[in-house]
């Protein structure tokens, strides 16, 4: 664009240097605005997290990070995401797979796409409170469960403020998510690769282990990543579940944030550059592997 | 395609189905027994006449609509310019705008206290209005990433040079080219990314928290704390909520510009029946 405006004044050339930086200034607003309350804040907390209390160099917050009390909330983190991630990849996978492959009608698949849509966005404190409405301690199917089927989860080992609770209510999220983001990858499945496996005599196993998995792979494993930066980072719907008692990351730093609870402000830096850095590398490879699997959509 | 019939395919969506409607109506039911033994919409009416519900959500609904004016005014003319003048530093702007995804929200106000704390040159955590700008400005970057795709998609749609140029020879200045030409012609990606922009903020809790802003996400959590039947109706509510914003949205994103409604319901309908 700025080519052929200079091409359409040849004489002025010189005049294109000053041109330039008055077509800059159009990006002060946005750049200052992401410069101040987003890249300068996070540069701050980079800086401190290789800071002493007096200001000098050091890795000691970041060695600080080993300390058992948040390697175990790290690692408390790392499952839940795993797991919830992991679940909701299969789920989200089987579920796009019924709907694409498996001859439902036009009106379910739709409908259930734009439901997704919803759930997906559903996180945080509503979400919680649908849960404890259906299987906590009082919740429906908790009831339904105890007096109809005469099975007492809570009796059983089952609390929705522990571990598996928790991955549960994660999943009305992460599903949806999933759906949505492998829809383009399943439906990107060409039926004439199928017919070309069957009228080679291929079965139905051999077809998905050797031309479905391979081609859905990158697909599926950056949408795990994806999934499991998502769970990662969630906060509101542990703090609406189970109060602030369920240590994982995120709960940790908004604790050190109210209240100092690391007593030492550097470490809390630190905290917050190692839940940037498990964000970085989950984000950076599921970009890798989207770009991989495109490969296949065109 | 492959449409045959296929029982295994059948449980699985039976299985998600109940999955995802059996806490909503378990909620559903939940809010309903506020009174003992009969079902009333008690909890409901409780919440709606709390003077500090109304006063956190009337909080919420405000910052919210600020951070979408925010958003747009920066968010349009950047995306807009970029794609004229700068597309060298489309990656720059395209990198700026997806960071929030990595970045959690709980980090960036951490940085954000920090930073204008009491002891820097910009205290803006010392104030009231202060604070209200720290949480607008949140609230701009975490749906940063939905309104830039949102806008960007836009204006891919159309085409924004032949438009400023037709613009441009008629006359017009560069202000007036951007409100009266390319604006208008956004206007479905705007409200999409709008009501997105609307549906994070609004019972956004970290940040609100964080900045001890009476809003409607802490209420919420709040609320859950003190009280059994009253979050469930508030969680059936946002659950409508967030629908009712999905269908307008929709509605708008299908509507060309000028189009009268009236019109688009009778060719949806035509397209429905085929």
């Amino acid at each position: 664009m700025t080519d052929r405006a200079d091409a359409m004044h040849p004489p002025a050339r010189r005049l294109s240097v000053p041109r330039k930086l008055w077509d800059l200034l159009g990006l002060v607003p946005f750049l200052g605005f992401a410069f101040l309350f987003l890249v300068a804040p996070v540069f701050y907390l980079v800086v401190g997290a290789f800071q002493t209390p007096d200001g000098t160099f050091t890795f000691d917050n970041m060695l600080g990070l080993a300390a058992p009390n948040i390697a175990n909330s790290f690692w408390l983190s790392i499952r839940l995401s795993f797991a919830s991630a992991a679940l909701g990849t299969v789920a989200g996978l089987l579920l796009a797979q019924a709907l694409i492959l498996g001859g439902m009608p036009a009106w379910l698949r739709q409908a259930i796409t734009t439901f997704s849509g919803v759930a997906s966005n559903f996180a945080g404190v509503p979400l919680a409170f649908a849960f404890i409405a259906t299987l906590g301690r009082l919740g429906l199917v908790t009831l339904i469960l105890r007096d109809v089927f005469g099975w007492n989860i809570y009796a059983s080992g089952f609390s929705l403020f522990s571990f598996w609770g928790l991955t549960l209510t994660y999943l009305y999220f992460q599903l949806p998510l999933m759906l949505l983001v492998i829809t383009p990858a399943v439906e990107g499945l060409r039926s004439e690769w199928r017919e070309a496996a069957e009228s080679m005599g291929a079965s139905g196993w051999q077809y998905w282990r050797m031309i479905g998995a391979p081609v859905l792979a990158p697909s599926v494993m950056g949408c795990f990543l994806l999934l499991f930066a998502n769970a990662f980072g969630t906060l509101a719907t542990v703090i609406a579940l189970t109060g602030s008692n369920f240590s994982v990351v995120p709960i940790v730093l908004f604790q050190q944030i109210r209240g100092n609870v690391l007593y030492n402000p550097n470490l809390g830096y630190a905290l917050a550059v190692g839940m940037i850095l498990v964000m970085l590398v989950s984000n950076l490879l599921y970009m890798l592997l989207r770009r991989r699997a495109e490969r296949w959509q065109k | 395609m492959n449409r045959k019939f296929r029982p295994g395919a059948v449980i699985i969506v039976t299985l998600a189905c109940l999955y995802f409607l059996v806490p909503l109506y378990a909620t559903f039911q939940f809010s309903l027994q506020m009174r003992r033994g009969e079902l009333s919409f008690d909890a409901y009416r409780s919440v709606l006449s709390s003077d500090v519900f109304l006063r956190a959500f009337t909080y919420s609904v405000v910052a919210s609509i600020a951070a979408i004016i925010v958003g747009v005014l920066l968010i349009a003319p950047t995306a807009y310019w970029v794609r004229l003048r700068l597309p060298k530093l489309r990656p720059l702007v395209e990198f700026l705008s997806f960071l929030p995804l990595i970045i959690p929200a709980v980090v960036l106000v951490f940085g954000q206290i920090r930073l204008f704390g009491s002891s820097s040159i910009l205290p803006l955590t010392t104030t009231e209005i202060g604070t209200n700008t720290l949480v607008v400005a949140g609230y701009v970057v975490i749906s940063l990433p939905y309104m830039y795709r949102a806008i960007d998609n836009g204006m891919a749609a159309i085409d924004i040079s032949t438009l400023t140029e037709a613009a441009e020879s008629l006359g017009a200045s560069r202000l007036r080219t951007i409100a009266t030409v390319i604006l208008p012609n956004l206007r479905s990606a705007i409200v999409s990314g709008a009501f997105l922009t609307f549906s994070i903020s609004l019972g956004e809790f970290v940040i609100a928290s964080l900045l001890n802003r009476p809003a409607f996400g802490p209420y919420l959590v709040q609320l859950g704390e003190d009280r059994a039947y009253e979050p469930a109706a508030l969680a059936i509510l946002s659950f409508a909520l967030t629908w009712v914003l999905m269908g307008v949205m929709q509605a708008f994103a299908l509507r060309k510009p000028n189009q009268r409604w009236l019109r688009r319901r009778t060719s949806a309908a035509g397209k429905s029946s085929t």
